[in-house]
This record gives structure tokens, C-alpha cells and sequence, in this order.
């Protein structure tokens, strides 16, 4: 559980990407940005699985394609192994893409509808010249399939005869082909029927133990990371606003934001959610072109103060308990206790 | 009288691939200012089950709808497209789950908003808007009286499931149904919409059923909880007895595959394995016995019906009904092993689940082939199986 003493795979230090937003049609000039990861740092140690979590237009899902470098960041570092890979070009980042491979949210999107089961998850073999004799491919898929819980027989079918929690199997097999270091798991049960969640949850979580997997978990359902997780960092407008032990963040959440979500959760539990008083953030995340100034959680924090928060912004460090949380006024116990239910105070 | 009462509906979708009993005999009702939770996955028919209850589903071509509806003492089955119509956004309204699809793109809220009162009113263009304007407020959309001449895609995506809902309560109707109007939005505004869903329920005192597939929705929201599966409800009772002492085993998969916040963290999740049986051809007898830990073999020939679940503590004074074949005993003993945190395999090895025993209040259609004991309706109770019986297994 504990990270101390883990060698840390991946080191992101004040990490940005600004989407420009254009005007003109020829002569384009810039005129804004989208500020969708606005200087976030963070470290993931090898074997863990660090969870993001956030609401939509966070920028958790920036996050994870600019570490696998699927987007190339508009400054600061990516460190794998010792490098800087933050802007290294594509021929560069060739040998990397074995070790680092992702998980789709949605399973009907993410896989070709025109290819064959056996050449989806085979595919990975032939980009990255591994194995380019046919019979042995085939053992080779069809022993992946047999992993994650798919009948090796079905070698030749197509993604439409499967099932949404199958096609996300197939997924699940395309992504651990090359044996990689770190899988990224962008949303890889929202799609899911309930009853079919927990199937890829815990073959997610045997694949990790038997691989060793290194697994960045997003997710915007809190009960779902809180299960699988074993850090938890929480997004919101392009920042990190608190980062914690899994157990130590459901707990006893720091930042108010933290707080917000949690008490947010509807708990399948009639005698919990009559105890507690949900916390309900009003209004909208404001926009990322122009986030709030300072703390840019002030305008819809419910412990804001004028004259601190919409001046100073907080920084990201240790609270009460081994948050590290970026508040100026973090939670206290009573608060926790009245507004989380669910968090053992 | 209940306000809105469903006995014994059927809506069955002929294809080409054959019949897609989609709703396969859901009864329910419905009281004034109360609220029905469905939960259930994709294509277990909790949507069908309640377009039809909207008429939405009597225009497709090849819907079979028999059984009975009955509306504030209106029967809607037989009733006119035209008095559906004149019901339909009036005295009953619905809210879907994707807020940007279910608003036309081209016109303007208020616009949208005056259309929905002048379907059913005869008020001026000016009066409606002011209606208007009163429900964007009433929701919680700031400064309504400039929002009305905003388009859709202005909103972001909270604030256009509250003008859903300012749309479906403008003619203050008797009856909303919501089809998931919150699963995609994000758990801060869904947190914002329950709450403005329950506030209306208890200002405006309408009646609610609300289709999700979030347990922690319903445990919310609902007074009662029908958990449907394969077309049929196989389990109802107040959301108090369905979370504390569920006693069918779909419902206790559901409860054991979520993981939840309130549950020690390093918990195992329970998958229900396989996954839901297609509506054409329906597993024989009871049609989760394909997925069922518990399953028994005369389980797979008989079709069990809702029936009182004899639980003890209660003393009759809320409706628990359960469609399992399983004998009560098992079933308590069973989910008392799963609630201390047992698995299935454990929870069997710890109780007893008798071969041939079925619970006799359950007992439906009988499959087995004739001539066995059970067509008297009870199943021999200790007794050795027939030999025809195990023939025809």
C-alpha cells in the first residue's frame, strides 16, 4: 500500500498544455487558450495505481494523453526512466509506446469494426515487429484472450458480436500485449452496465498483481476509484487540488472541493442519505479560458473568504494528516462528519 | 386511489429475429406526491415499461401492448392518440436522460418553453413566457427573463436538464417520469438536479417514477424500489426493506457487485457472472437462473411469480414483494452469510438450499412436461424428484 521506498516510474513536474484558440481565417491569430492542464506535478510509483479524479473539463483526460504522449505538452517535464520525454519526437517515442499502452472509455468506438478480434489484439505485435510468424500471432493472441476471460475460439469474430463488457476485454488484451509498464484507464467501466463493472474491475486488478502493472486510473465515479486505487489525486480547472492515500483521502478529504465531491455520491444506503446534509455546489465549473484568479475554487467554495482566496493562491502542501492539498482553509473533522457520511471520522 | 396503476403489462416487439418481450407482465402503482424507483440494467425493459405508460410506444408498427394503465381513473391503453396527446406534457411529463437531444437545437429556450404551455393552454405568447420565466426560476437557472432567448448549446449540460425539468413541470402535471436524468451528467450537478427533483416533489407534490440503474439514485430519491430484470419485476418493496433485507438474488448481486464509500475499502466486488438474457429467447423458467449462484433444477422449469416475502419484524405494514423460487428460509439464511461479507460459494456452503423445495407462493407457469406432481400448483415438498423428472431436466 504504502509508496515509501518505491521507485517511481514517472516524474511530472509543473506540466501545461494551453489548446490555443484561434480567430481568423487565413491569418489566424491566437486570442485566448484553453488552459486544460495548467501546471499540475506529480509522481506515479511503479506498481501502484494512481487514480484522477475530477469532473468533466478537469483535464484528467488531457492528463493521460500527455503522458502516454499522445499530445506533446506546451511546457514543463514528463520524466520516464531517467528521461525527459516531454518533447521527444516520434521516432523517439516509439520503443516507449510498448511500455506505456491505454484502456478507452467507451468499447464500441475503440476498436475497428472492420478488423477481426484476433488482428485487433495482434496488431500491437506486428507495429512493433515482435512476432510477424501468423501461427505463432495467433497462439500468442489467443493465449491474451484466455487471460482476460474471452473463449480463445472466437479468434476470427468481429467486435460487433460482442458484448459491451467483452469488447471491453478485448481492450483490456490489445492493452497488456506487449507486457507495458503503465497502463493508462481512461473511464474503463463508465460505459458499463453495473453488473458488468465489477467483472473488468477485478480482472483489471488480477492482471495488475499477476503483471505488475503500473495502472493511472480516471474515473469520475469516486466509489469506483476508491476501490481500486491506491493514491487518489483530485483535479479541478487544469490543478491538482489534493493528492492522498486512498484511504487517508476518503476519510478524511482536505480541500473542500475534496469534500464537495464526496458528499455529492448518492450512497445506496436509505439511512446514510437521510443523515447527511449533501453539500451542493452551486453553479458551473467556470470556464478554462479564463479560470477564476488565485485559488480557483473560491467561487463556488462554501469556506471561501474575500481578501485570502480570490487573492492569494494556496499552494500544493502537506495538511493535517498527510494531504497534500492546495486550501487555505482546509476541512476540519465536524465539517467532514456532518457532510460525508460515508468518511469514518 | 392510486394515481397511476400498471396491472399485468405486456409489450412485446415483433422483428425478424422474433419477439422482443421487452416488458413481460410489470405491475406497479403509483400514489399521489410519491416516488417509484426502477433500477435495473440496459434491456431489462424499464424504459419500454414506461414510454408505454407516455403512449410513445404505441406508434411503432410492431409493438404487441397488452394488460392495463390506468391513469387518475383514465384507461390509457384504450384512450385516443388525440386525448394521449392532450395528456402527454400536461398532466404526465417526462424527462430524458441526454438533456442535449431531447432540446431542439434551432429555437430558443423560451421559445421551446411558450410551445410546451400553449399545447395545452390557451394563454397569449406573453403569458406563457412569463410561465416560462417563473419555471426557469423556480429550477434555479439565474437572471431567466434574459435566458429565455438563449439556444441550447448556451447551457452547459446541468443547466439544460433544468430546463428539461422546467419544460416537463410547466403544466404542473400529476406524474413525472424520469428516464436517468442524471447518469450523464457529472456527481456535483447530478447531486444539484436530485436535490431540485426532491424540492419540486415536495412543493409541487408530484408524483415521481424515476428509471435509473444507480442504486444510490433510488436509496435517495424513491419512497418504494422495483428492481426489474429481463422485463419483469423481480423484486418490490420500500427502499428501507430492499437495502436492509433484499431477498432476491439479482438484487443482491447488484448490491454486492457496486463497490461503494460506505464499504470497508479492501472488500472483494462480486461480479454477477455472465451477463442479461436476450428478450427473444428467455432462459426457461425463472429467467436469471442462468446467472444465479443458488440455482436449482427445478428452478430452470418453473416460472416464479411476485409473491408477499414472508419476512419477519415488519408485521405487514409495507408491501415486500419477490419472484424467486428459493424457500424464504434459504433466502434470509442466504443473504444474512453474503451481508457479513461472504461470497456466493461461501454463503452456499454455509446454508442449506434444498434440492426440490420451492417457495409455493411463488409458483407460476410450470414448464415441466405433464404429467409430473406439480400441477396442483405446490411442488412436492420433501420428496425425492420423480424419475419422469429427471428424464426431462
Amino acid at each position: 500500500m504504502s509508496t515509501n521506498g518505491a521507485t517511481k516510474l514517472i516524474e511530472v513536474t509543473d506540466l501545461q498544455m494551453h489548446f490555443p484558440l484561434r480567430q481568423g481565417i487565413i491569418l489566424q491569430k491566437q486570442v485566448g487558450a484553453v488552459r486544460a492542464v495548467d501546471g499540475i506535478s506529480f509522481d506515479v510509483f511503479e506498481g501502484e495505481t494512481l487514480g484522477l479524479v475530477g469532473e468533466s473539463g478537469c483535464g484528467k483526460s488531457t492528463t493521460a494523453r500527455l503522458l502516454t504522449r499522445l499530445l506533446e505538452p506546451t511546457s514543463g517535464m514528463i520524466v520516464y526512466k531517467g528521461n525527459d520525454i516531454a518533447h521527444s519526437s516520434r521516432a523517439e517515442l516509439k520503443p516507449l509506446r510498448r511500455d506505456m499502452q491505454m484502456i478507452f472509455q467507451d468499447p464500441y468506438s475503440s476498436l475497428n469494426p472492420r478488423k477481426t478480434v484476433g488482428s485487433i489484439i495482434g496488431e500491437p505485435f506486428i507495429i512493433h515487429r515482435l512476432e510477424r510468424d501468423d501461427d505463432k500471432r495467433k497462439k500468442l493472441v489467443q493465449e491474451l484472450m484466455d487471460r482476460v476471460g474471452l473463449n480463445p475460439e472466437h479468434y476470427n469474430r468481429f467486435p460487433h458480436e460482442f458484448s459491451g463488457g467483452q469488447r471491453q476485454r478485448i481492450g483490456v488484451a490489445r492493452a497488456i500485449a506487449l507486457k507495458p509498464k503503465l497502463v493508462v484507464a481512461d473511464e474503463p467501466v463508465s460505459a458499463l452496465d453495473v453488473s458488468i463493472q465489477a467483472q473488468i474491475i477485478n480482472l483489471l486488478s488480477e492482471l495488475q498483481r499477476e503483471l505488475g502493472l503500473t495502472i493511472l486510473f480516471i474515473a469520475h465515479d469516486l466509489s469506483v476509484v476508491r476501490h481500486v486505487c491506491d493514491r487518489v489525486a483530485v483535479m479541478y480547472l487544469g490543478k491538482i487540488v489534493e493528492l492522498a492515500e486512498a484511504d487517508q483521502l476518503f476519510d478524511h478529504p482536505r480541500h473542500p472541493y475534496t469534500g464537495a465531491l464526496l458528499s455529492a455520491v448518492p450512497v445506496p444506503d436509505p439511512v446514510l442519505a437521510r443523515a447527511k446534509q449533501r453539500q451542493v455546489l452551486g453553479g458551473d465549473v467556470p470556464s478554462p479560458t479564463n479560470p477564476p484568479a488565485a485559488c480557483r475554487f473560491h467561487t463556488r467554495c462554501p469556506k471561501a473568504r474575500d481578501g485570502v482566496c480570490n487573492v492569494d493562491e494556496p499552494l500544493l502542501e502537506p495538511k493535517e494528516g498527510g494531504n497534500i492539498a492546495a486550501c487555505h482553509y482546509p476541512l476540519t473533522g465536524d465539517e467532514i462528519a456532518k457532510r460525508v457520511p460515508t468518511a469514518a471520522v | 386511489m392510486a394515481l397511476l396503476e400498471v396491472t399485468d403489462l405486456k409489450v412485446h416487439f415483433k422483428t425478424d429475429d422474433g419477439i422482443v418481450q421487452a416488458v413481460d407482465g410489470v405491475s406497479y402503482t403509483v400514489d399521489r406526491g410519491q416516488a417509484l424507483g426502477i433500477v435495473g440494467e440496459s434491456g431489462s425493459g424499464k424504459s419500454v415499461s414506461s414510454l408505454t405508460v407516455m403512449g410513445l410506444t404505441r406508434f411503432a408498427g410492431n409493438a404487441e401492448i397488452s394488460g392495463s394503465i390506468v391513469f387518475d381513473g383514465q384507461d390509457l391503453l384504450s384512450a385516443s392518440d388525440e386525448e394521449m396527446r392532450r395528456l402527454r406534457g400536461n398532466e404526465v411529463a417526462m424527462i430524458f436522460q441526454d438533456p442535449l437531444s431531447s432540446l431542439h437545437p434551432f429555437y430558443k429556450i423560451g421559445d421551446q418553453l411558450v410551445e410546451a404551455v400553449q399545447a395545452h393552454r390557451d394563454v397569449s405568447k406573453a403569458q406563457a413566457l412569463d410561465r416560462a420565466v417563473e419555471m426557469l426560476g423556480l429550477v434555479g437557472i439565474p437572471e431567466p427573463r434574459r435566458r429565455v432567448d438563449s439556444y441550447p448549446h448556451e447551457f452547459s449540460g446541468g443547466m439544460r436538464q433544468r430546463v428539461m425539468i422546467a419544460m416537463a413541470l410547466i403544466n404542473d402535471p400529476k406524474l413525472l417520469i424520469a428516464d436517468e436524468p442524471t447518469t450523464a451528467l457529472d456527481v456535483t450537478v447530478q447531486a444539484q438536479i436530485l436535490d431540485l427533483i426532491q424540492r419540486l416533489q415536495r412543493e409541487l407534490d408530484t408524483a415521481i417514477v424515476m428509471i435509473t440503474h444507480d442504486l444510490g439514485v433510488v436509496a435517495e430519491v424513491a419512497d418504494d424500489i422495483g428492481v426489474m430484470y429481463a422485463g419483469r419485476i423481480v423484486e418490490y418493496a420500500d427502499k428501507e426493506s430492499i437495502f436492509a433485507m433484499p431477498e432476491h438474488p439479482y438484487t443482491w448481486g447488484l448490491l454486492k457487485s457496486i463497490p461503494r464509500l460506505d464499504s470497508p475499502r479492501g472488500e472483494e466486488l462480486v461480479p454477477i457472472p455472465g451477463r442479461p438474457p436476450s428478450l427473444i429467447n428467455k432462459p426457461a423458467g425463472c429467467s436469471f437462473h442462468p446467472r444465479c449462484p443458488y440455482v436449482r433444477d427445478a428452478h430452470k422449469r418453473i416460472d416464479p411469480q411476485l409473491a408477499p416475502a414472508a419476512e419477519a419484524g415488519n408485521g405487514g405494514a409495507h408491501k415486500h414483494e419477490v419472484a424467486c423460487l428459493l424457500p424464504g428460509q434459504s433466502r434470509r439464511a442466504l443473504w444474512a452469510a453474503l451481508r457479513s461479507g461472504g461470497t456466493p460459494d461461501q454463503a452456499l456452503a454455509r446454508v442449506d438450499v434444498p434440492d426440490t423445495v420451492v417457495d409455493k407462493d411463488a409458483v407460476g407457469e410450470v414448464l415441466a412436461p405433464a404429467g409430473t406432481e406439480v400441477a396442483e400448483g405446490v411442488v412436492a415438498t420433501a420428496q425425492p424428484e420423480p424419475p419422469t423428472e429427471e428424464g426431462a431436466s
